[in-house]
């Protein structure tokens, strides 16, 4: 036990003794975090439209203002003639232009119908498709507030409630996958650098010429950055719910444990790396480039997995971080219990079990 | 009593290599000091490697304290201490650090063996808070053997110990062997400095894989069959081709300031008017005691013949 106490300070000593690594283990989270939250969104805020007004009515004037009222756009309202609109698309700058047609208002009052041009940049579709549906509403808003009593003889109304997260606040998605991503760099990573490091220089010869058991060597190395890990996901869940202002609806202490499951599950996998690569290169090489891509594409949180091909979803459901994805989903923003997530804890659990036995037992003992 | 012993140990690494280790046969006994010399590459570290239970020889047994290197290797690994050829301690801890670390994780305290290390750690004690990736090569030497050292092995086994150390450092190095081998502890060491052959008890010389010969130091100088010259003139360079044109010449190389040559037939005499005949000046020929370095080239080429 002493033995093993006295290995795990030496653990610690590496590590704080290390400006990369301290830099890897509380920069990474830190930065990825701040990045998806603020950085890094799928929403659209401030997009560059212009508005050709060529009607300068009343009508049109109210509805400008009703665009300019909502945060998503930034208008510059020149009245472009109808050739010059393609040359401001050139430019890159507009996102999308608003044609109001001569004669809007009275249209509108008169002729009972009113055109409205709407066109978008659709080298970019998510964005397009979004601007144009923003205005639409806005529109359609317009058209009914001018008309409350409008006798429409049929008329569905359909009533949306965003569940969970009513102002669609595109951090709850990511804090999750960011959280999964950030432990399961950081523990495979820094793990497997740290073991193959012992054979780089030349200790683990030392190491293995001593009573102390390999097992212990593997068990002890795994220690100190559990503890590290955790910490970082202390950090990560501060900043997400002081900074990003997530809310933590379920248990604490039971998303906690998931996340302690979670990270013994990375560092397996690392133990794992380590024990099959023989430079730290190597073994960076593998654990972040390996491990960072199929966790971004397989997690669900950038690309839904529903949407994949079925072999991909199929391979999906060996990524570690995808399981815990769902766990912290449910726990964090739904406030679920044990109760619905017991098969993604299982399976990870399960993963676990595999990869440390595997680790502990492809161990080397001796050189070669 | 033999603490050490390799029986008939082959190793190849990786299939149709040069096997590194040809049918090594050798033993230590209790309490000497034996020394593995030979150039880089001869084998002396797989030696190591196997005696320390980290290889596996492909062919042989071996043991160390009684205990075989396969079987037991468990019960080595607590009793032996082993310095690697590559200095192997943490950089980034410093010297009291590695030292208390290596101490427990053997079980044992640095004060409880503080006997045996004292003089070594006493020289190095004023540094023991600075990094060991900062420290000399000797001071490095002088750490790992502290290291090594702490849990009172049964037998030491020091890889290289003196490579890339300076003159001094190694004078001293090897001063602590002798006070170590006091002690009771069985050390084998390799180095390729064939002039570090002479502070061992015993020593194997050993190339390409093969041992050449094993002995006292003594009497493998003794066995150096028949007379060496030393020889001398204005011009080296030339001196070297023209002896090795003499016909009487067997064999020819340079040493230090001299040429070292023994002869097959002919005479003093008749080498010198040769070489006089050639224009070579200020000649010197005379008989020398050949030492280690002589005798491993002589080994060398009887063997390779």
């Amino acid at each position: 036990m002493k033995q093993f106490m006295v290995f795990v300070r030496k653990e610690f000593h590496h590590v704080f003794r290390d400006r990369r690594t301290l830099l890897i283990l509380f920069g990474l989270p830190i930065m990825q975090i701040l990045l998806f939250g603020y950085a890094l969104t799928t929403e659209i805020k401030n997009a560059q439209i212009v508005i050709a007004d060529h009607a300068k009515d009343a009508a049109s004037e109210q509805l400008i203002s009703r665009i300019a009222a909502s945060k998503y756009f930034t208008i510059n309202s020149v009245a472009l003639a109808d050739n010059e609109i393609e040359a401001a698309f050139r430019k890159g700058k507009v996102k999308c232009v608003v044609v109001i047609p001569a004669g809007f208002g009275n249209d509108l009052l008169h002729g009972n119908s009113a055109q409205l041009q709407i066109i978008a940049d659709a080298s970019d579709p998510n964005t397009a498709k979004t601007l144009t549906n923003y205005l639409t509403a806005i529109a359609t808003d317009y058209q009914q507030d001018l008309y409350p009593t409008a006798n429409v003889p049929l008329r569905i109304e359909p009533l949306t409630r965003m569940l969970y997260n009513p102002e669609m606040n595109g951090s709850m998605n990511f804090v999750p996958g960011v959280m999964a991503l950030v432990l399961m760099i950081i523990c495979t990573t820094l793990t497997s650098v740290s073991i193959v490091r012992e054979k780089e220089m030349g200790t683990m010869e030392i190491l293995l010429v001593s009573p102390f058991k390999p097992t212990y060597v593997v068990l002890a190395k795994a220690v100190p950055y559990l503890v590290l890990a955790l910490t970082d996901f202390v950090i990560i869940l501060l900043l997400s719910v002081f900074l990003l202002e997530m809310p933590v609806r379920g248990s604490l202490p039971l998303l906690f444990l998931e996340s302690m499951l979670f990270i013994i599950t990375c560092l397996s996998l690392g133990l794992l790396i380590s024990s099959v690569t023989s430079s730290q290169q190597m073994a960076m090489l593998v654990s972040m480039m390996g491990m960072m891509l199929p966790t971004i594409l397989f997690t669900g949180f950038i690309f839904p997995l529903e949407n994949m091909p079925v072999p991909l979803q199929v391979i999906s459901n060996l990524v570690p971080s995808r399981w815990y994805y769902m766990i912290v989903k449910a726990v964090m923003l739904k406030g679920l219990g044990p109760g619905v997530i017991w098969k993604e804890s299982l399976v990870l659990a399960g993963m676990t079990v595999v990869l440390l036995t595997i680790s502990i037992k492809t161990f080397k003992t001796r050189l070669a | 009593m033999e603490t050490v012993t390799l029986h008939n140990i082959s190793k190849t690494y990786g299939k149709g290599a040069t096997p590194a280790l040809k049918d090594v046969s050798f033993s230590v006994n209790k309490g000497e000091l034996f020394g593995l010399i030979g150039p880089d590459g001869a084998g002396k570290s797989t030696i190591f490697r196997i005696l320390t239970t980290l290889l596996l020889a492909d062919e042989g047994t071996a043991t160390v304290g009684g205990l075989d290197v396969v079987k037991d290797y468990h019960r080595i690994r607590s009793s032996v201490g082993y310095m690697p050829g590559r200095f192997s301690l943490y950089q980034d801890l410093t010297i009291e650090e590695n030292l208390t670390f290596f101490a427990t994780l053997f079980g044992t305290t640095v004060a409880a063996n503080y006997e045996l290390i004292k003089d070594i750690y006493r020289q190095i004690a004023p540094f023991k808070d600075r990094r060991a990736g900062k420290l000399s090569g000797g001071m490095k030497q002088k750490l790992a053997l502290c290291c090594a050292l702490v849990h009172k092995p049964e037998v030491l086994f020091l890889d290289e110990p003196t490579t890339g150390v300076d003159a001094v450092s190694r004078r001293e190095f090897w001063d602590m062997l002798q006070q170590l081998k006091q002690q009771g502890i069985t050390i084998v060491v390799s180095t390729p400095y064939m002039d570090e052959a002479r502070r061992c008890e015993r020593i194997a010389l050993i190339q390409a894989g093969s041992i050449l010969s094993i002995d006292t130091p003594d009497a493998i100088i003794n066995a150096y069959p028949g007379q060496l010259y030393a020889l001398k003139a204005a011009h080296i360079p030339h001196l070297l081709n023209d002896v090795r044109g003499f016909e009487g010449v067997g064999q020819c190389y340079a040493a230090g300031e001299y040429l070292h040559m023994v002869f097959r037939s002919g005479s003093e005499e008749h080498l010198l008017a040769f070489l006089e005949g050639k224009g070579h000046k200020d000649i010197i020929l005379k008989k020398i005691k050949p030492d280690i370095e002589d005798c491993f080239i002589r080994l060398l080429t009887t063997t390779h013949q």
